[in-house]
């Protein structure tokens, strides 16, 4: 479970994020929606303890982010935006470093890796240096990466940037596994039909404030539009910077 | 612990693939460097002896009439090419380039010789060329200036008076250095060369530690695990500083069979740098990994990107080698506060073990002290850079 308290930051005079609060729960897909420069990205990182929220709280599991931010940081995987692999480490090589960085010992990391190598179908490049990766596969090793240490809360910042239509499909049946297994899985995305696809939750957020939340089918019925992509433009009160 | 493990094993292996830093933590700076020094060593020595030894080649018109003074050039290095030419002949064939130098004696000479009178002698030479013309000019020039005052002598004595009385002040000159100091002030830049290419092996992996796991967008999710940061940053700086000694074991054996190849010994120089010597250079030197893989560490950090961090850090690294290639020309004292400086007391202690001298305990405590000291310093400061959420940039 991951919960934002009245998040606010800002980075000079700019106000990224302003008074956003919601909260993910265990077993659901929570997507966080916006355009361009919403202050999804600035959130998802003070979630994962990047960034020092100016005020409010991030809680995962309990856990006050600012307070205890090792205990937070083990309950949960990240796959940031920019999520860079080492290119001289192979595929299963880079995911076992981060097993290690959690905690595991190296057989344990080693046997992790193997796992998530089957589980995400990267058999065919994990023993291979990250260096000539495609963007897919890159992605699914940073997601391996992420889940190395088999967190209970998932963060992923925008997921399904340049990916083709079977990866972004090879994901969703991911995420739509580890929902059942109970995780608690957050990820931000500006592109509605994914969203609308995906979650079970959606948290609209535009100029660093939540505008809406709930179900899909909620926040369509509250907007008064049928289509989720309507509603959406409707409740940020713009079609500015959609994606 | 276990964590600082983990992190500098995998950056120590990582970087072992990389033929970038392989490059420059093995090759460039350890090999490169000495063969580069040894070089220099043998063009420096060649030209000279190519001075003092060597002898020049003269052309003579007129010889037979001073068979003493042709005897003196001969004695003094000067090969003697017998020619046929006046004054404008003279001209030409220095102009033509036929002749670096022509010495004319003209026919005069032996009456005005035997008159007492001045007899002169010409040289002709092209004072804007330098193709070694001026060399031979001096080396005549000083020749018929020692017959010279060979012949006054003999004059004065002649008339019973004292040739001294002609010298009413000399210079002595005195030369007191041992050969041995007179190699280690030749080899007075190996600290510098060591030192550099120290500095040189850890460049890269400092580099792609810090701004290169940003660059690549890597960091987020490390510092999103559970480790403290400071200790990641710990692991880093250690896996920097381990590659800083091996470029420096590497360096100094390179040099100790580099300095084989160099006739030091027939410049009447011995060299001191067998295995013991390196190493005790390597022992004496350690200390100073750590300092300067946090210096680069931490400055690598402010950077945005790796072509940045390398145009800063290619600065940085002049720092603590610059200087040490202006001590050995400045006659500095391995003082208290000397030997209180990183990286100029490792370049005495070098010196030292060359020069054959026992260092004193209190040098190489002092030395490796403070060295560690300011390294445990620096990696703390990287640790507390890396707690602040402006790291991410």
């Amino acid at each position: 479970m991951m919960e934002a308290r009245g998040l606010s930051k800002s980075f000079g005079k700019v106000q990224a994020v302003r008074e956003v609060s919601f909260l993910a729960r265990d077993g659901r897909i929570t997507g966080l929606l916006g355009p361009n420069g919403a202050g999804k990205s600035t959130t998802l990182r003070m979630l994962c303890t990047v960034l020092h929220p100016d005020s409010g709280e991030a809680l995962i599991d309990g856990h006050v982010v600012e307070r205890e931010p090792i205990a937070a940081r083990r309950l949960i995987g990240v796959l940031s935006h920019a999520s860079g692999l080492y290119p001289h480490l192979t595929g299963a090589e880079n995911i076992a470093y981060f097993g290690e960085l959690h905690g595991l010992s190296r057989a344990e990391s080693r046997r992790r890796a193997d796992e998530l190598v089957a589980l995400l179908d990267l058999a065919d490049c994990a023993s291979r240096r990250a260096k000539g990766y495609s963007q897919g596969q890159r992605l699914k090793t940073a997601l391996a990466r992420a889940l190395v240490h088999a967190p209970r809360n998932l963060v992923l910042d925008e997921p399904t940037n340049g990916l083709d239509v079977m990866a972004v499909r090879g994901l969703r049946s991911l995420l739509d596994k580890l929902r059942d297994a109970g995780q608690c899985i957050l990820f931000s995305s500006h592109v509605m039909q994914e969203v609308a696809m995906l979650c079970d939750d959606v948290v609209v957020i535009a100029h660093g404030t939540v505008v809406a939340q709930g179900t899909p089918d909620g926040l369509r019925e509250r907007a008064g539009e049928p289509g989720l992509e309507d509603a959406f433009v409707k409740l940020i009160g713009s079609g500015e910077g959609l994606g | 612990m276990r964590g600082i493990l983990t992190v500098f094993r995998k950056e120590f292996f990582e970087n072992l693939r990389d033929r970038r830093t392989i490059l420059t933590a093995l090759l460039l700076g350890p090999l490169l460097g000495p063969l580069l020094f040894t070089l220099m060593l043998n063009i420096v020595q060649q030209q000279a002896e190519s001075r003092d030894e060597q002898s020049v080649k003269v052309a003579v018109a007129g010889g037979e009439r001073a068979p003493t003074l042709l005897a003196l050039f001969a004695e003094r290095g000067i090969v003697v090419q017998p020619v046929q030419l006046d004054e404008a002949g003279a001209r030409r064939a220095i102009a033509a380039r036929d002749q670096k130098a022509v010495v004319i004696i003209p026919a005069e000479f032996p009456t005005r010789l035997a008159e007492s009178r001045p007899a002169q002698v010409s040289v002709f030479f092209d004072g804007s060329s330098e193709v070694g013309g001026s060399d031979a000019v001096g080396r005549v020039r000083a020749t018929v200036n020692e017959y010279g005052q060979r012949i006054a002598q003999s004059r004065l004595m002649l008339r019973g008076v004292d040739p001294s009385i002609m010298r009413p002040a000399v210079v002595r000159s005195v030369d007191v250095s041992t050969p041995k100091a007179r190699a280690v002030l030749a080899l007075s830049t190996l600290s510098f060369l060591v030192i550099l290419a120290m500095f040189t092996g850890g460049l890269y992996l400092a580099i792609d530690s810090t701004a290169g796991e940003r660059e690549r967008g890597s960091l987020e999710a490390l510092l999103t695990t559970p480790l403290p940061r400071a200790h990641i940053i710990y692991g880093k700086i250690l896996a920097t500083a381990a590659y800083m000694l091996i470029s420096l074991v590497v360096t100094l054996s390179a040099l100790a069979v580099a300095l084989r190849f160099t006739r030091l010994e027939d410049w009447g120089m011995s060299v001191n740098l067998g295995l013991p010597q390196v190493g005790a250079m390597i022992l004496l030197t350690a200390p100073l990994a750590l300092a300067g893989a946090g210096l680069m560490t931490i400055v690598a950090s402010f950077t945005r990107s790796f072509r940045e961090a390398q145009t800063y850090l290619s600065f940085v690294i002049l720092v603590p080698t610059m200087p040490l290639a202006l001590v050995g020309l400045l006659d500095l004292k391995p003082t208290v506060a000397a030997m209180a400086t990183p990286s100029l007391s490792q370049h005495f202690l070098m010196t030292r073990v060359l020069r054959d001298e026992t260092p004193f305990v209190w040098e190489i405590l002092l030395s490796a002290g403070v060295s560690l000291a300011l390294g445990v310093l620096l990696a703390w400061i990287a640790g507390k850079l890396y707690e602040r959420e402006a790291i991410l940039g």
